[in-house]
């Protein structure tokens, strides 16, 4: 950490730092994109993954704090503040020439705060309505339900969008564009559309079946968990993260209660981290059990969907018996999990684990071999190595493009050290290495389980956790590994007894990001099946 | 073998007995007419309770239950559901073309289903170009498709539409050659001829490789006809919600779902009749006590169990195969099947020539 | 008289009150006995063919899925075939959150729903808003823009509480009148008249 601090001290001097969870280092807003620049291309940085772009109310400023990893040096996190005094008319200089992931985190941004990015190519809203009056997430916005009533119209002039463009004497105008040009055939596929894996909604410009373009309008599941975590105490705030991305609920979860804890500075007993990783790995089997059989119905081979479902069962069961839901389990809370282990929970794990390694035999019969599907999926949807670690592009989906960057070994977390699993990685870098990728993790998660499930160990299923949970002064930032990549919790607070911001930065965000990349140029039938095999959970990218 | 033909003759002389001659025919054509249509819709019944159940079992489930014993009257529910439901008129939508539409698909179904033979004398008409007319028919409906799509004015409607044209013209090609391979073999279009012919044995055990690599040929191009799965592009659900019928609601829909069950009863019903032999029993020459025997079982009998056969396995291709790709659909039929069928009927017209043939 | 469905029994219902009374009211009028049994038959037929329109925003959809794969297997009432195309089908079961940005599309779509029509509003989101009720952009209760027939509380509903709405519902369906004068549409004519802005302005 002092290389790097000493390295950025030579490139920007005026730079000031401070030591927390990351190293922070604050920055002028007109030295921002030049040191940006710097910090990806400067030799012994190489900062090039974009983790996370979270906009701040600071009350006398707006600003935003990005995080930033170095692959090449051995994952280190850096995160870098940028503030503008200027409440009526913020602007930011934006980076998305560098790391192309900015494109969407920074519309993000300017939809919460109204921060205006300057030479971003198209600034329009994100999630709500382009209609709607005041930047939700500013502390002194106006929650009167009169300004923004329930709509019952359909947004107007959807494809007008803006850019702000500086010009050499330093003077930004504003250019207004076009999304789609007059005559261009947009095929809208969604908001409500069974591909879509919910209310996701793609205007696509096709050219006879090919499809040209695909504009993401996104917020159609937007419910505002950010501001609403404002208003709620730390344990109040748990249970929103089973209901982002409900395929990876026990992994939020755990993600939000690990930032807790490591500002809380709470040891987590030793039965409730081995118990927090199985149901980590079960949540994953299941979920790339469903994404299996979205894969195969969106490809119009239903029967598979079924297959895959018998199996979901299963852990459903083990997980109903043990936390008393289906969905929404609720399961972790700060300092442990909620329940102790039901009887048969080891009995299930083991009966499970000796009969999934057939099962996935059959769905390679059923589906994954077919002559049809193979044609569907390969050479399908390509995307580089080079261009998943700039959209960041993390979990089963950058691995398809074989790039390592799972999570549990790059920041290894509560047990994972101790366990043995190898990182699946597929080089095909199209839609079927994505699947495969999936297919083979269920085998790894079953590693971990087996590994694990004779060997939880006796003791406290909790640590002792004051009645009324207050963090310190100070700002953090989790990631876990998610079952559809790196999920990332960050935690500012002022001392108070709830958060003065929490954002979550999920991994679905990004893969939306990537759609209109991965989609030109295919037909619209591989719209689709490119959708499907990165799998994307909506209300994870709404949040 | 009953010969139906005397009952239908009795019935015949019996009305000319009191009746004139024009009177007759007219009688005639309004009970065949009512009797088909009849078929027609609880065929369609069947269809679709035949369907739901088997894909329930492909798919370790158990299908409609609850309703009436087994299920089965499921679709007794569907049908008044349908009837009564509301008809949508749209906005900017072609009226004339888009009430006109699913009417067109239905009547050439209809129209295909009264010239299949159901039984030895049990056939409606009997015309010398018999299967060349139920060719001819069929591609009305196709007609029918484009029009909904076009008609109703909705961009998903009108790429399913394209499709299935695009599909339904290129796949006909392949059926005709496989169909005229046989022709070939047979030597006549008269359906009551092709299923006489088959009374020593049937095509596709005379004809041997030629008539089982055209049967083949022939269900891949009929299950892209009928627009069943893995050739379900018109009305791909996943990418097109539903294709080319999208915007209808009630029995006009519930015309485009009969006709789509039937047309898949049809194609099978025409394998059977030039490969299967139509409602001829199983005969093997020389076994002269089993083919009496077989000769005991009634020739509708024969005649649905082949059709319910090959629609067996053309329902099993749609819930096991996922969905091709258009480019890959159309590459498939004019790289591959095309020319295979070309070649497949000149080695069956050298067969014929030199007489390799049973 | 009792309002039967042969998936469940009579007594295992929990509301059976507010049905009976329902009843009462409608036959308070009397009614024909042809036409009579003509509604009879086609509420047999409504009921036992409730064809779903895929509408899931979130969680509920997961367990919708749930319901028709093998285990649960909707199939067995006859509700298994999901029409994408809200013109095919019957009734629109809300599951998820309905958002701002979502409200005049979930308004539309039941507009586009042809008749007989109705509406499920599943899950705590859907019913009430759930734990987002008090969201800058979440409608509080998907009966704030559409007529809701049925609610499935749960969050999400397990897939036995499905089956329970959809038994309801079938019941609802049960005393309505096709011919003649119904209670349901006068409701809907009703809930419009509180809510005019959009009611046939898309045909």
């Amino acid at each position: 950490m002092s290389e790097i601090k000493e390295i950025i001290s030579r490139i920007l001097p005026s730079a000031t730092f401070t030591e927390g969870d990351t190293l922070m280092v604050t920055v002028d807003e007109k030295d921002w994109h030049g040191f940006a620049k710097a910090l990806k291309e400067t030799k012994g940085l190489e900062f090039d993954v974009l983790s996370a772009v979270v906009g701040m109310d600071w009350k006398d400023s707006l600003g935003v704090v990005y995080y930033l990893t170095s692959t090449s040096r051995n994952w280190d996190v850096i995160s870098v503040k940028v503030a503008v005094p200027d409440r009526e008319n913020p602007m930011i200089h934006s980076v998305c020439d560098l790391w192309k992931v900015a494109n969407f985190q920074e519309r993000e941004v300017y939809d919460f705060y109204g921060i205006k990015f300057i030479n971003h190519p198209d600034m329009r809203r994100f999630f709500l309505r382009n209609d709607w009056n005041g930047h939700p997430l500013r502390k002194d916005y106006d929650a009167d339900p009169k300004l923004n009533p329930i709509p019952t119209e359909d947004e107007k002039n959807e494809d007008d969008t803006v850019s702000y463009v500086e010009d050499e004497n330093g003077n930004v105008k504003a250019v207004p564009g076009k999304v789609f040009e007059e005559d261009e055939y947009v095929v809208n596929v969604g908001p409500q559309h069974p591909s879509t894996h919910g209310v996701m909604r793609f205007r696509a410009s096709v050219d006879g079946e090919t499809v040209k373009k695909v504009d993401v309008v996104s917020g159609y599941i937007h419910r505002g968990i950010e501001k609403l975590s404002e208003g709620l105490t730390y344990p109040q705030i748990l249970h929103f993260t089973d209901r982002m991305d409900y395929m990876s609920a026990h992994q939020n979860r755990h993600c939000l209660c690990m930032c807790i804890e490591k500002a809380m500075g709470l040891e987590v007993p030793r039965r409730a981290q081995v118990i927090r990783v199985m149901m980590d790995e079960l949540m994953r089997i299941s979920s790339h059990l469903l994404s299996f059989g979205c894969t195969a119905m969106d490809l119009g081979a239903t029967t598979a969907f079924f297959y895959g479902f018998r199996e979901r069962e299963m852990i459903l069961d083990i997980f109903e018996k043990t936390c008393g839901a289906r969905m929404s389990m609720n399961y972790n809370v700060i300092g442990g999990v909620i329940a102790d282990l039901h009887p048969d929970f080891v009995k299930d794990v083991k009966e499970f684990i000796r009969i999934m390694p057939s099962r996935l035999k059959e769905y390679h019969k059923v589906f994954s071999g077919n002559l049809i599907a193979k044609n569907r999926l390969k050479k399908v949807g390509h995307l580089s190595k080079e261009d998943a670690i700039n959209y960041a592009i993390t979990g089963p989906s950058g691995r398809g493009s074989n790039w390592s960057c799972d999570c549990r070994k790059k920041h290894p977390y509560s047990v994972y050290p101790e366990v043995e699993f190898e990182e699946v990685l597929e080089s095909g870098c199209d839609s079927y290495s994505r699947y495969m990728v999936r297919m083979k993790e269920i085998e790894q998660s079953c590693r971990i389980l087996e590994q694990l499930v004779d060997r939880i160990p006796e003791g406290d299923i909790r640590a002792q956790v004051p009645k009324v949970i207050k963090l310190p002064v100070g700002c953090w930032y989790q990631q876990v590994e998610a079952s559809r990549g790196t999920f990332g919790v960050y935690i500012e607070s002022t001392g108070e007894k709830n958060p003065y911001r929490v954002h979550f930065q999920s991994p679905c965000f990004n893969l939306v990001g990537v759609m209109d990349l991965t989609c030109s140029g295919y037909m619209i039938a591989d719209l689709i099946t490119i959708g499907a095999a990165l799998d994307f959970v909506i209300p994870d990218i709404d949040r | 073998m009953f010969n139906f033909g005397i009952w239908t003759s009795e019935f015949n002389n019996f009305l000319m007995g009191f009746l004139p001659e024009w009177a007759t025919v007219l009688v005639e054509c309004v009970i065949i007419a009512v009797l088909v249509l009849l078929t027609y819709t609880v065929l369609a019944l069947f269809y679709i309770l035949y369907e739901r159940k088997l894909c329930a079992w492909f798919q370790c489930r158990l299908g409609p239950m609850r309703v009436g014993k087994w299920g089965l009257l499921q679709v007794f529910a569907d049908m008044f559901k349908i009837l009564i439901k509301e008809l949508i008129s749209l906005k900017d939508t072609d009226r004339l073309l888009f009430k006109l539409a699913p009417y067109l698909v239905i009547t050439s179904s209809v129209v295909m289903l009264a010239c299949l033979p159901w039984g030895n004398g049990l056939q409606v008409i009997n015309y010398n170009i018999g299967i060349f007319f139920i060719l001819a028919v069929s591609s009305v409906g196709v007609l029918g498709i484009l029009l909904a799509g076009w008609a109703s004015n909705n961009k998903y409607t009108l790429i399913g539409a394209m499709r299935s044209g695009a599909q339904m013209i290129s796949y006909e090609i392949s059926l005709g050659l496989a169909i005229i391979t046989i022709i070939v073999f047979a030597g006549t279009m008269n359906i009551n001829e092709l299923v006489w012919a088959q009374d020593k044995a049937w095509f596709i055990f005379r004809g041997h490789i030629p008539a089982i690599i055209a049967f083949l040929i022939y269900i891949v191009a009929a299950t892209a006809e009928t627009n069943r799965g893995p050739f379900d592009l018109p009305e791909a659900e996943h990418e097109l919600t539903a294709g080319y019928h999208t915007e209808y609601s009630g029995i006009h829909f519930g015309f485009f779902y009969l006709a789509e069950y039937l047309n898949l009863f049809i194609v099978s019903g025409i394998a059977s009749l030039m490969f299967l032999g139509g409602w001829m029993p199983l005969h093997i020459p020389g076994w002269d006590g089993f083919n009496n025997v077989m000769n005991y079982i009634p020739s509708v009998v024969w005649f649905l169990g082949k059709s319910f056969f090959v629609s067996y396995v053309i329902i099993w291709f749609k819930w096991t195969f996922p969905r091709v790709r258009i480019d890959q659909m159309l590459s498939f039929e004019w790289k591959y099947l095309m020319p295979l069928s070309l070649a497949n009927l000149v080695l069956m017209a050298v067969f014929v020539a030199l007489g390799w043939h049973f | 008289m009792e309002v039967k469905i042969k998936s469940m029994k009579h007594e295992d219902f929990k509301d059976n009150e507010y049905i009976d009374k329902l009843v009462e009211e409608l036959n308070a009028t009397g009614a024909n006995v042809v036409v009579g049994k003509f509604d009879q038959l086609i509420n047999w037929g409504i009921a036992n063919s409730l064809w779903p329109l895929c509408f899931g925003t979130s969680c509920c959809a997961i367990e919708f899925m749930s319901l028709g794969a093998a285990r649960y297997d909707m199939a067995r009432f006859g509700f298994e075939v999901a029409r994408n195309s809200p013109r095919q089908a019957d009734y629109i079961m809300v599951q998820g959150t309905i958002v701002h940005r979502m409200a005049p599309v979930l308004r539309r779509l039941y507009e586009q729903l042809a008749e007989p029509k109705y509406v499920i509003a599943c899950g705590g989101c859907a019913v009430s808003g759930g734990p987002f009720k008090n969201s800058y952009c979440v409608v509080p209760g998907v009966d704030q823009i559409l007529p809701v027939d049925v609610y499935i509380p749960g969050c999400p509903p397990r897939p036995e509480a499905f089956f329970y709405g959809l038994m309801q519902l079938q019941r609802k369906i049960k005393v309505q009148k096709f011919f003649g004068g119904v209670n349901r549409k006068e409701k809907i004519a009703e809930f419009f008249e509180k809510h005019p802005e959009e009611e046939g302005r898309i045909g």
